[in-house]
């Protein structure tokens, strides 16, 4: 750690951690559900469970990404961070409200949040992965402004990188499209459309803007390569992400009312999607290869050249198999859609969150650069652990998928979604073990902090 | 790749392709909004429309079913739902009336939301309207 104001992002990254761990327990509860349709009914009926599952996830990404913020920033603009004090109080402010709209969802019926919420006055509830009530948002939204802030004012006084700037784009964009959750129109098909501003253009745009940020920065730092080669990658690399992932949300326009010229733009421009994480994998193992220097933190290299991979496999093969308009004529809306955002989000968002967590964890508890060996064998175990599990949801969903897809939409006599859903449990059955191995990996990821031993010595 | 290809000429490839694309999306997004009341038949959305939406939204029905296709894939789609039960909105009223408060033994139960006369007649309004727009004829049966 070159300075103090770094320490402000072990918070960060330890409030990220504990809602991974809610995130993956609630994951359990539904994956049992779809098989034991009443367990936990009616206390937590599957939606409940759902919304704080979505929303776990979303929100310690978020301290993922803010927390790697508050890490790479003062080191690339080599200047301690506008305000430690800020980035607490607002650290504090956003674990607080976070908690209180899990307890929210957790203890009374939804409609009752809404009520005690106000959202009568301004409806912005009750949408996939926005169901936060809509104070919780306009606290989202001041929380970022002041996290903004205080970023962009260090990069403004200090050295301004190729890695900063990227951030801040994808930083920006991430709080400027989040503004259109407070559009919700009468008209359904007008909701939709611009829904997909949120969803869309976070995950398959600004984010991606983020992900290669810190990715980006993680090599730098792991392999000792020329800065300038890394960020001219990166640049490609973005510059693919938004030029085939900005019409690429054509692909969400085929089926809602929106008009028909949209399956062309869609399935054109999202086929192409894959490209960019395609480059993503060779630039990882090109920059290694060309490696001037072994560094003693195995582990966060193996997350590092794990993320390229798992969200090529995840975002771009997933994704590209039902992205073509007469493909997803029958998928739209199965558990193939399912399957690949799982695989997608791990691969992309998570484990790129884990790889910046993994490298600066020992550096945030004053280690010299690295664990021990004993605790980086854990840490490595967790990473195939959750991997492999990974991999194995993903296949799982998507063999249910595709019976689904034959028995509900393409055989000659189509059944009923509840009758299909009954003869496809096996496959429900097999994800749920999974998830389990998958919350075993986690648990070990988390005891990997507390194996002590001798720690490496920097290379 | 080749030293040809300088780091400026590749940001400038970023922020060129961004930007154009940018607006050759907002563009499209003109076009759309502009041919759009033709298909999503606006002119129907009446009060109780625009409330059956609202009680739609307030229970977290997307929290279980698909509506177009997008939602969760616990429970049957519901953009069709109006025609499944025979163009009748009685049928949707009734069923989501009759859900028992404990669900049922071992099975996916949809629960009991206690809804009024008014929010139901509303919700099955807005299924119907839902289930006219043109969504260039999804689902590919009525199976959903």
């Amino acid at each position: 750690m070159q300075y103090q104001s770094q320490a402000v992002s072990k918070l960060y990254f330890m409030a990220a951690i504990g809602l991974f761990v809610g995130q993956i327990l609630f994951g359990i509860i539904m994956g049992l559900q779809y098989v034991v349709g009443d367990f936990l009914f009616p206390e937590i009926p599957f939606n409940v469970a759902r919304m704080v599952h979505t929303n776990l996830l979303i929100v310690w990404l978020l301290f993922g990404f803010m927390g790697a913020a508050y890490f790479m920033v003062p080191e690339e603009a080599e200047t301690e961070l506008y305000s430690t004090k800020l980035a607490k109080v607002l650290f504090w402010i956003f674990l607080v409200a976070g908690a209180l709209t899990i307890v929210g969802y957790l203890a009374v019926p939804y409609a009752t949040l809404a009520k005690i919420t106000g959202n009568d006055w301004l409806p912005t509830m009750g949408r996939e992965f926005l169901e936060q009530p809509t104070i919780t948002k306009i606290g989202i939204v001041i929380v970022a402004l002041g996290f903004l802030f205080n970023i962009s004012m260090t990069v403004l006084k200090g050295r301004k990188t190729a890695i900063t700037m990227v951030l801040l784009l994808g930083l920006w964009g991430l709080a400027v499209f989040f503004l259109f959750s407070f559009y919700n129109p009468d008209n359904l098909v007008l909701d939709k459309y611009f829904w997909w501003w949120v969803v869309h253009l976070w995950v398959e745009g600004v984010w991606e803007l983020i992900l290669g940020a810190i990715l980006a920065f993680v090599l730098i730092k792991m392999t000792g390569v020329d800065r300038e080669i890394i960020e001219k990658w990166l640049y490609v690399i973005i510059a693919m992400s938004l030029i085939t992932g900005i019409i690429g949300t054509g692909h969400h326009y085929y089926w809602i009312g929106t008009p028909e010229y949209w399956q062309w733009w869609g399935s054109i421009f999202s086929a192409l999607e894959p490209i960019p994480f395609f480059m993503m994998v060779i630039f990882a193992f090109n920059m290694v290869n060309k490696r001037r220097r072994e560094h003693p933190n195995k582990a966060a290299m193996l997350w590092a050249m794990g993320t390229p991979v798992m969200a090529f496999l995840g975002a771009g093969v997933w994704g590209f198999m039902h992205t073509l308009a007469p493909v997803n004529y029958y998928t739209h809306g199965t558990q193939i859609t399912a399957a690949h955002g799982h695989m997608a989000f791990y691969g992309a968002y998570v484990m790129v969150v884990l790889a910046i967590i993994s490298y600066a964890m020992p550096l945030l508890r004053g280690r010299a650069a690295a664990n021990s060996d004993k605790s980086q064998i854990v840490e490595m175990w967790s990473f195939w652990l959750m991997t492999v599990s990974m991999v194995f949801i993903t296949l799982f969903l998507t063999g249910a998928g595709i019976l689904q897809v034959w028995l509900q939409r393409m055989s000659d006599n189509p059944l009923p979604f509840m009758v299909v859903q009954d003869k496809i449990s096996v496959f429900y059955w097999m994800r749920e073990v999974a998830g389990v191995v998958f919350l075993i990996g986690l648990i070990l990821y988390i005891i990997s902090f507390f194996v002590g031993g001798k720690e490496e010595a920097r290379a | 790749m080749s030293g040809k290809f300088t780091k400026s000429m590749a940001r400038n490839t970023f922020y060129g392709g961004t930007v154009f694309f940018l607006l050759f999306f907002i563009a499209l997004t003109f076009d759309t909004t502009a041919g759009l009341p033709k298909r999503d038949h606006r002119v129907n959305i009446t009060e109780k429309v625009a409330f059956g939406k609202l009680v739609w939204e307030k229970n977290d029905c997307i929290g279980c079913h698909t509506l177009l296709g997008e939602g969760a894939y616990f429970a049957p789609e519901l953009g069709n739902v109006y025609k499944r039960f025979g163009n009748n909105k009685q049928a949707i009223i009734a069923f989501i009336k009759s859900r028992p408060v404990n669900g049922i033994k071992g099975r996916r139960s949809m629960p009991q939301f206690n809804l009024s006369d008014k929010e139901l007649d509303a919700l099955a309004e807005f299924l119907k309207w839902s289930s006219e727009v043109n969504t260039a004829n999804w689902p590919p049966n009525i199976q959903g």
